[in-house]
């Protein structure tokens, strides 16, 4: 099935860089991909959001407008997309940040304290990891082998030493239990 | 496999143009192609190239001018109010028959307009990419991966008809990432011959003169003349197309570069509900594929252009079309991008519209 994935959250949390590391889950199953980022003033300091699909078949539009698969991260972002998922989606909610929950039984919903449980591991700066374990593990979108080939992928050289701080946050939001 | 890469479109280009042998690039900054110049600027120092951030885009034109007049691979790129600043330049270096490598990642307009994507100068860079009797050619790729093909082959027949080309993309194909390979990494690129670059006598033989003043005015015809000429080969020989599900469609879509592929969805959208709507997808604006076009008309209803503007690129169809059958227009601009579903169905009730058989 086509993935239409939507991230969003804050300018800084590392949305586009989790979106980043999907789109290259997608070429290492050989899937086309595509990426597309917010990209303007909103993104100093506002909100940051960016769209990835995923497909067996050719993508026409990078722009998803109605995900089934949403990352939220901040209050503003969910009560900007919550209500565009589809029916039968999934939503991963960064419920430190998010005290609202849906009403909206359509949808499958994690509330996952990811900002808390980076502080809380010394994982500062990577609920945006956290949160994508999360999300593969309600998504099975693809292989836990794959998802930690694309993390080790997008963490530059220059950061190498960040990237068992990376892997340990993909762990503890796969192995979340909400 | 070649190996695979996850770029985005404006560093793709920019990477594709280097492997293409270009080694000056004249630029100024601006939103939503500005990771191309930085991306210019760290490499082009590294492999013995020129990156020079222009004091304007007027100055960055006029640049790669002066690099052309030489013989040089050169390139520079802005969006959409920046390429209005270097139209003057654009048209001095298309009459001093000078190739380089002009690339306009569009942005909403008029005026500053917005920096989200768009397709509203198409007008622009097919009609009046600079004053006087002008063309250049004007790519229109739809992936990031047709950039990366499409570079090379710009800069060669730019070369080949000493014609400045064009690449015209937009926001979202200069923003977005998409896997793809670079072609030829083994191979070095060879430049060709420019037999009348101004490179310097050393005695042993006349001057080459670049210029586009010509007082006489039978002499500037004659240039013109002789420059309408190649126009003419590039019309025969260069025009390039994409045609999906026409043979049997009863609507046409008429769509290029990023909204060509919304429109394929919405192809298959139509072909899942029994709806024959097929597409074109001109891949070379200018030339652009009237012959392919006026083919289709003798068996299709009807004819809808697809743009990111207001209706522009539906003249030169309505112009192929001749009249065969009606050409309508569906279009989203200031930097909204159109979905498959309101494509759907605009051609929904153009069929309802045209009816009948043909």
């Amino acid at each position: 099935m086509d993935k239409n994935i939507v991230l969003a959250g804050f300018g800084g949390q590392g949305i586009l860089f989790a979106g980043k590391v999907l789109a290259y889950t997608g070429m290492i199953d050989n899937l086309h991909v595509s990426w597309l980022p917010s990209y303007g003033p909103e993104m100093r300091g506002g909100t940051a959001n960016c769209s990835v699909c995923i497909s067996e078949n050719e993508i026409g539009s990078p722009r998803v407008l109605n995900p089934n698969i949403l990352i939220v991260m901040n209050i503003q972002s969910y009560d900007r997309f919550i209500d565009t998922v589809v029916d039968g989606g999934g939503v991963v909610i960064n419920s430190t940040l998010i005290n609202k929950k849906t009403n909206n039984e359509k949808i499958n919903c994690v509330y996952i304290p990811a900002t808390e449980m980076a502080n809380e591991n010394g994982l500062q700066g990577l609920a945006n990891i956290i949160c994508l374990g999360a999300m593969l593990k309600q998504s099975g979108m693809t292989s836990y082998k794959t998802m930690e080939e694309a993390v080790k992928k997008c963490v530059p050289a220059s950061k190498a030493h960040l990237l068992d701080a990376n892997l340990k946050a993909l762990k503890l939001g796969y192995d979340f239990e909400g | 496999m070649s190996q695979q890469y996850m770029m985005k479109g404006n560093e793709a280009l920019a990477e594709a143009a280097l492997r293409a042998g270009c080694r000056y690039f004249f630029g100024y900054p601006i939103t939503p192609q500005t990771e191309l110049s930085a991306y210019m600027s760290k490499r082009m120092p590294k492999i013995g190239g020129t990156f020079l951030q222009a004091e304007s885009e007027i100055a960055a034109i006029n640049m790669v001018l002066g690099a052309s007049s030489v013989g040089a691979r050169v390139m520079t790129s802005s969006s959409s109010p920046g390429i209005s600043l270097k139209t003057e330049g654009i048209s001095y270096i298309a009459g001093s028959d000078l190739p380089c490598l002009i690339v306009n990642v569009q942005r909403g307009g008029p005026g500053l307009g917005g920096i989200q994507p768009s397709q509203a100068d198409y007008f622009q860079a097919t009609k009046a990419p600079g004053h006087g009797d002008l063309h250049i050619m004007v790519f229109a790729p739809a992936s990031i991966q047709e950039i990366v093909d499409m570079v090379g082959r710009a800069f060669d027949k730019a070369d080949q008809y000493r014609v400045p080309a064009m690449l015209l993309a937009d926001g979202a194909l200069g923003q977005m990432m998409e896997p793809i390979a670079f072609p030829d990494e083994s191979e070095e690129k060879k430049l060709p011959e420019k037999p009348w670059a101004a490179t310097g006598t050393k005695g042993s033989r006349k001057p080459n003169i670049i210029n586009s003043l010509y007082l006489n005015p039978n002499k500037l015809e004659d240039s013109v003349r002789e420059r309408f000429e190649r126009y003419e080969k590039i019309k025969e020989n260069e025009v390039l197309y994409e045609e999906v599900m026409t043979d049997d469609a009863d609507l046409v879509l008429i769509a290029y570069g990023i909204t060509s592929r919304i429109c394929k969805t919405a192809v298959n959208m139509a072909r899942a509900e029994g709806i024959k709507l097929g597409l074109l997808r001109p891949i070379t604006l200018w030339p652009f594929p009237e012959k392919a076009i006026a083919k289709i008309a003798d068996h299709a209803k009807a004819f809808m252009s697809v743009e990111m503007s207001m209706g522009q690129m539906v003249d030169d169809v309505r112009l192929a079309v001749n009249g065969k059958c009606p050409v309508r227009f569906f279009g989203r601009t200031g930097g909204v991008i159109p979905t498959p579903d309101e494509i759907l169905q605009a051609a929904k009730d153009v069929l309802a519209s045209v009816g009948g058989d043909k």
